[in-house]
């Protein structure tokens, strides 16, 4: 218990000290409105990154997710806001595809980094087919969510605070959270025990697809029109989450309220750093010194822990 | 009506009939800039910083600030926009990384009273000014000037830019209109020269042989001009009129032939120094003048008495540029409201 306080500990001082700096920098973000411009373009983020940290649960890493929100993205915009029924089914087929490609990546024994690497390039391509010029617009009810003013908190809180909850319950909680973290623990342990792991594997990838169509619809939501290359950066932000959030690339262990904290950290650092007016030249090298200061601090602190 | 909304709407009243009233000396602006790696982008940085530099010392604006993206990338433009909306600036100037996908955050900035000027890379929200390129009359206009230079008309060539890319159809497309419109003038040949000298050389090496004789004019994207210059020059061929692009190499080629053999041409491109324009617009927008919605960038014309004030301001290796005042953009704005 102890263990996962300190792996949550962390993440949430990373975020608490850039909040403070963004405060004391701009006490106009100090606000209702300040707070959710400084964090709505962090929930599809933080989407995505549930989506990579269900990934990275079972030891394989996701390089498609970038790719797969954009074209999630796509559907979106257009046959979802055209045609329901059908941009329903097309986004249950990207689904469909995740899952498969899971049960895939456990028959043959391939490397999931080749694996997701290849679907990048065909979600890319479908997303370029689908909207060939940027365009589109968001179905209604996607905008009217995402633009909603709910009492009290900023509707990019709301959705981080309810978001970090679900999965918590869903990965850390439930019987089927438990299997799914034992197959990126020991995989052959749970085999044994007689459970497929196909279908575990394939059960984490199809939920990751399941989130990334939530980060795809939500940037709809909030951008109310799509473009082919509008979520590429999310391939390596989800990762750089997961990690900054406490999460491990093996054995299971991951903190998905600790990837939704990394997810909105990054967001804020990217703030944070267009505050203090450093050249872009510098940023994202200086995102960089912000990722590896935290995990310096991870190890220090772990190191101490053991010692 | 209430005593209030009479008063608004006194106030309204008020605001149109005295437009020049407003102040903008305590007004901030920034520049929204999703890329900054090739020679034209570097150009209009650097006359945003000369022409704002200057506006901020004599006391026009309070402040003009500039920011890149570093990764080019839509959604962190979105967050850098809803940054300067939290950061109080009273406009942004935006060069878009796309035209869609950053409409959202224009319009949280357009809701928080922020006047949104978007320039060259434009955006489709309504709520945004956009000074757009007439890329189709860039094409037309050659035709046009070659028409003027020979009445009688000929054969031309066409070298067009990046295959699938908007601009190179739509240039084209103005080509092919303004053919329409003399039909003196017939394309006898069309190769892709994706806007850089040695790609536009080898295509029209290569496409040389098989075109008649009588090539009276090569119509041009820009940035391929002295590249073509070369290959009919390498083949022995009587040197057509060839369009520049307004780069410094095809101005200095130009230049040299005129003074040997008294060659004659125009050039026409433009000027990266349109961010200083998208700056007057948003500059009068905050004064409160009336401005359309949607407006045409000036194309930036060298003619041949012009070509040498022109290469002179010109750097090697760049394009030539001209930094617009605010009685350019008071043209622009009037032009573009008649037209509407």
């Amino acid at each position: 218990m102890k263990g996962i306080d300190l792996r949550l500990a962390l993440p949430v001082l990373s975020l608490a000290v850039l909040l403070g700096a963004v405060f004391w920098m701009q006490p106009r973000a100090m606000s209702y409105t300040g707070l959710n411009l400084l964090f709505n373009l962090a929930v599809p983020i933080a989407l995505a990154t549930i989506a990579q940290m269900l990934v990275i649960m079972v030891d394989d890493i996701d390089l498609s997710i970038g790719t797969y929100v954009s074209f999630c993205a796509c559907v979106t915009a257009t046959l979802l806001h055209d045609t329901p029924v059908v941009g329903i089914l097309v986004l249950a087929a990207g689904v469909g595809v995740y899952a498969a490609l899971g049960a895939l990546i456990e028959l043959q024994k391939l490397p999931a980094i080749v694996v997701t690497l290849g679907m990048s390039f065909v979600w890319g391509g479908l997303a370029v087919l689908l909207l060939p010029a940027p365009g589109g617009a968001s179905p209604d009810w996607i905008t009217t969510i995402m633009k909603a003013r709910p009492p009290l908190m900023p509707m990019a809180i709301v959705a981080c605070i309810l978001l970090a909850l679900a999965s918590h319950l869903l990965v850390t909680r439930s019987a089927m959270g438990t299997l799914l973290r034992g197959v990126g623990g020991n995989a052959r342990s749970v085999a044994r025990a007689g459970w497929s792991v196909v279908r575990l594997r394939a059960l984490a990838y199809g939920l990751a697809g399941v989130f990334g169509v939530l980060s795809g619809m939500a940037l709809v939501g909030l951008a109310t029109s799509a473009d082919a290359n509008i979520a590429l950066r999310y391939t390596l932000l989800s990762i750089a989450g997961v990690i900054l959030g406490g999460g491990e690339f093996t054995g299971g262990r991951v903190s998905p309220v600790g990837a939704v904290i990394g997810a909105l950290t990054l967001t804020l650092a990217g703030s944070f750093l267009t505050f203090i007016r450093l050249s872009p030249d510098w940023q994202i090298g200086a995102q960089g010194v912000i990722l590896i200061l935290v995990l310096a601090a991870r190890l220090l602190v772990r190191r101490r822990r053991t010692a | 009506m209430t005593t209030t909304t009479r008063l608004m709407a006194a106030t309204a009243v008020l605001a149109l009939a005295a437009p020049a009233f407003a102040d903008t000396s305590e007004r901030r602006i920034a520049l929204s800039n999703n890329y900054a790696g090739n020679s034209w982008r570097q150009a209009m940085l650097e006359s945003w910083t000369k022409v704002t530099g200057q506006a901020v010392t004599d006391g026009v604006v309070a402040a003009a600030d500039a920011f890149t993206t570093a990764e080019n990338q839509a959604t962190e433009q979105a967050a850098q926009i809803q940054n300067m909306i939290l950061e109080g600036y009273d406009a942004i100037v935006l060069n878009a990384a796309s035209p869609t996908a950053l409409n959202g955050a224009v319009r949280e900035a357009c809701d928080a009273g922020i006047v949104v000027v978007s320039f060259d890379g434009i955006v489709t929200e309504p709520c945004a000014y956009r000074i757009a390129v007439d890329f189709k009359e860039m094409g037309r206009k050659q035709v046009e000037y070659l028409s003027g230079r020979m009445p009688e008309g000929g054969n031309l060539l066409e070298i067009r830019g990046l295959a699938g890319v908007f601009v190179d159809d739509e240039i084209s497309a103005g080509i092919h209109a303004g053919v329409e419109q003399f039909p003196q003038f017939s394309i006898a040949g069309s190769v892709h020269g994706d806007w850089a000298q040695d790609v536009a050389q080898r295509a029209v090496a290569g496409i040389l042989p098989s075109l008649p004789d009588d090539i009276v004019g090569v119509v041009t994207q820009g940035g391929d001009g002295y590249g073509a210059a070369q290959a009919f020059a390498a083949a022995g061929r009587t040197m057509p009129v060839i369009i520049m692009g307004n780069r410094q190499d095809e101005l200095q080629w130009w230049k040299e032939q005129r003074d040997a053999n008294g060659y004659e041409t125009m050039s026409v491109s433009i000027a990266p120094g349109v961010s200083t324009l998208a700056f007057w617009v948003a500059q009068q927008v905050l004064d409160g003048q009336q401005v359309p919605q949607d407006l045409i960038v000036p194309f930036l014309e060298i003619n041949q008495d012009g070509l040498d004030a022109a290469l002179e301001t010109t750097p090697a290796g760049g394009v030539a540029n001209v930094e617009y005042t605010l009685d350019d953009a008071k043209a622009v704005i009037a032009k573009g409201g008649s037209a509407n």
